[in-house]
């Protein structure tokens, strides 16, 4: 999950839409500047399986004003795992520093949500550390509840 | 995990007050409300003041009212006013650490721990007052008459 976000006022003149080519220059800068962490290939790579909005199914949003991105939103829709009905996933979403606290995150989650909806599923869900309380405390403050599952791990030897 | 009765009267209070940001409420009335002495109250209003999350409201019938930042402040903040649940793991309260099962046990519980702290760090108040308003509204639909 990438971390980082926003909420509040609404910004004006945002746009949401797909994310295109031209866009991964600023949306692998956004990562960088929030992660630490400059991950060119895996942007690529992510961008051929879920950009230019391929399939209903996947969505690589970005949020633009001007020229300028502001922020992304990625998520899929994921069928029956472990007997969970088809849900929305959202998987990676971050907004530039310099843009938060203006309605950004608010306005991409709607619009993700928007098109789960138009996939036919009715939930939606993430997963993230649980030390990131910035971006728990935004999902929350959309209206995210705990999920009924609970994420488990373990060190492979 | 379990919060001591003057945390959750904290918790009470701060949602009350911020439910109600342009009205005085008194403590007798929360106290009232949620079925603690005026005197208890007293002493955790005055905690919740000296840390500027309510301040007292001069004028008849005096009271207090919300001076904190709804979408800032946490539960968490709330709660380590009170005490610290931030160091405590279910291995060092609730079992003896001195066998291995006692060990396990521990573990476990502080699991449970570790994602209780997560979630009252992660939510607002002003979250929390929306969660309120669900809740109502869903508790109204239920109780009206189908059209």
């Amino acid at each position: 999950m990438s971390t980082s976000v926003t909420q509040s006022t609404r910004a004006p003149e945002l746009r949401v839409r797909p994310v295109e080519a031209a866009d991964l220059g600023q949306v692998i800068a956004i990562d960088a500047e929030v992660t630490g962490l400059e991950k060119t290939d895996y942007w690529y790579e992510l961008f051929h399986r879920y950009g230019g909005g391929r399939t209903r199914q996947r969505l690589f949003l970005v949020a633009e004003a001007g020229n300028a991105i502001h922020g992304f939103i990625i998520g899929e829709v994921r069928d029956w795992e472990f007997g969970s009905a088809p849900c929305g996933w959202v998987f990676g979403l971050s907004v530039r520093p310099d843009a938060r606290l203006a309605g950004v995150g608010g306005r991409m989650l709607e619009a993700i949500c928007d098109g789960f909806r138009h996939a036919g599923v009715a939930k939606v869900r993430t997963m993230l550390a649980r030390d990131n309380s910035l971006v728990l405390s935004f999902f929350r403050s959309q209206g995210m509840m705990a999920a009924p599952f609970i994420p488990l791990e373990m060190d492979l030897e | 995990m379990k919060l001591q009765k003057g945390t959750s009267l904290a918790l009470y209070s701060v949602l009350e007050f911020a439910a109600n940001p342009g009205r005085q409420l008194s403590a007798a009335e929360i106290a009232e409300k949620y079925g603690a002495s005026t005197h208890h109250l007293a002493k955790v209003l005055r905690e919740l003041g000296r840390a500027g999350l309510v301040e007292s409201a001069r004028g008849v019938g005096g009271g207090y009212r919300f001076s904190g930042n709804a979408r800032r402040l946490t539960l968490m903040d709330v709660i380590e006013l009170f005490e610290d649940i931030s160091t405590r793991t279910g291995e060092s309260d609730e079992f003896d650490a001195s066998s291995d099962v006692g060990r396990a046990l521990g573990a476990v519980m502080a699991e449970v721990d570790e994602i209780a702290k997560a979630t009252f760090r992660s939510i607002t108040v002003d979250t929390m007052l929306k969660l309120i308003e669900r809740q109502r509204r869903a508790a109204a639909d239920k109780q009206a008459p189908p059209a």
